[in-house]
């Protein structure tokens, strides 16, 4: 990997950091001391097998869900010790998100669903729909405008999730298996147009995913092994085996 | 891949001379190694003495004189009998990448070393090699205005590395057991 180490833009100033992340849930611990990188303007892929604790890091690094232990600062700010009310300001105007099933409204129109962020973070109702058009046509999705979310296929669903994440101009958008309910093809139109949109607005992306193709998009790739973060360099296969088979 | 097929293929259209032959071939095949004029010349002699192909006539359009090649009706029956027919799917299993685990496993590398963390260590080396290139590959598909041979033969050999790459993360979680079991053979 050290050959990808570097983001096209030369930006390499760590935009959010993460270290020793710890997470439990009941019996299960997702996280064991996972530390990772985010810098401006990359795209970063964490790639594991299923259960490695993939969404539960992405979940932390995006304030959605505390860290038991460890710290994640995004610039000068805790987001492990930031209120609630910090955190969803930040996940309105600085974060977007996209989920592997688009998690789009049902009732609400492709339109409506793309404005919402905006109109909840204050935006006057006639600028909202000219940046949600604005979004829809950059990702191809601007003559489903009407529809309802149930109309569309599931390629143009994501990219309609796509719209809605970069529409408040996020500096990070996290982005949580978006081609895993896709066919190839599907997937492929899906990741071209994140890239294009992360080189256009300048914004880092934190992409999950079990799938070395899709990860291939990325400009930098780490491991999730059991909770914590590998990259190029450390031999992960060995612990994995002593765990499965000790 | 079957050049006398592919040739056979590329004048089915309409006669053709064989330079055009080769610079078609290589724009439709970019990621293959060139075709040599030489093997472009031979493969058509041994079309035209199979009654494959048939010279068409010459021309000079001005320059030296050049010889045009058409494909024949039995030309046309052999190109549909390999277009259709069921290519038989290859054992892979004496690829490189398989054979140096099974070595790394039986050898180690170094004096006293440990076999199984070598060939991990290996395994972790290839990946990122070929996440590389698939990056690489990727790239290249992406590119707007990629043309379609360019777009399949990326995707073809995307997919084969993912195959890889799959087969190596599958292997790396079984090697303490495949130690085990060179040790016994």
């Amino acid at each position: 990997m050290s050959t990808r180490n570097e983001n096209p833009s030369g930006a390499a100033e760590p935009m959010i950091g993460a270290t020793g992340l710890t997470k439990q849930y009941g019996r299960s611990q997702a996280l064991r001391g996972a530390s990772v990188t985010l810098r401006a303007g990359e795209i970063l892929a964490v790639t594991g097998a299923s259960g490695s604790g993939k969404s539960t890091l992405l979940h932390c690094l995006a304030g959605i869900v505390r860290p038991d232990e460890g710290e994640v600062s995004y610039g000068r700010e805790r987001l492990d010790r930031a209120s609630e009310n910090r955190l969803s300001e930040l996940r309105r105007t600085d974060f977007g998100v996209v989920f592997q099933f688009g998690q789009l409204i049902p009732e609400l129109t492709v339109r409506d669903n793309v404005m919402l962020p905006l109109l909840l973070a204050g935006t006057d109702r006639a600028a909202a729909q000219d940046r949600a058009d604005e979004w829809l046509e950059r990702f191809g999705v601007r003559g489903q405008a009407a529809l309802r979310p149930g109309e569309l296929s599931g390629g143009q669903g994501q990219r309609v999730a796509l719209a809605r994440a970069w529409v408040t101009g996020p500096k990070a958008v996290f982005a949580d298996e978006p081609t895993g309910a896709l066919d190839s093809l599907a997937g492929e139109q899906v990741m071209t147009a994140l890239v294009h949109a992360a080189r256009e607005s300048g914004a880092a992306v934190l992409l999950i995913t079990h799938d070395a193709q899709i990860a291939a998009y990325a400009d930098r790739e780490v491991w999730l092994r059991d909770g914590a973060v590998h990259s190029g360099a450390t031999p992960f296969a060995v612990q994995e085996a002593a765990h499965h088979e000790g | 891949m079957s050049t006398r097929h592919i040739l056979l293929g590329l004048l089915a259209g309409s006669p053709c001379h064989g330079y055009d032959l080769k610079r078609r071939y290589d724009e439709l095949f970019p990621q293959a190694r060139p075709l040599a004029y030489g093997q472009v010349y031979t493969t058509l002699q041994r079309l035209v003495r199979d009654d494959l192909a048939a010279v068409e006539g010459t021309d000079s359009d001005g320059g030296p004189e050049r010889t045009l090649y058409r494909s024949t009706d039995r030309g046309a029956d052999e190109l549909a009998a390999w277009a259709q027919g069921v290519t038989p799917p290859a054992p892979f299993v004496t690829n490189e990448i398989f054979a140096k685990v099974v070595i790394s496993l039986l050898v180690a590398g170094t004096e006293g070393g440990d076999r199984t963390a070598e060939a991990a260590m290996y395994l972790q080396a290839q990946r990122a090699a070929h996440m590389v290139r698939m990056h690489e590959l990727t790239g290249l598909k992406t590119t707007p205005g990629a043309d379609l041979s360019t777009v399949l033969s990326a995707d073809y050999a995307l997919a084969h590395l993912d195959a890889d790459v799959r087969w190596m993360a599958t292997t790396a979680t079984r090697l303490t057991t495949l130690t085990a079991e060179v040790d016994a053979v």
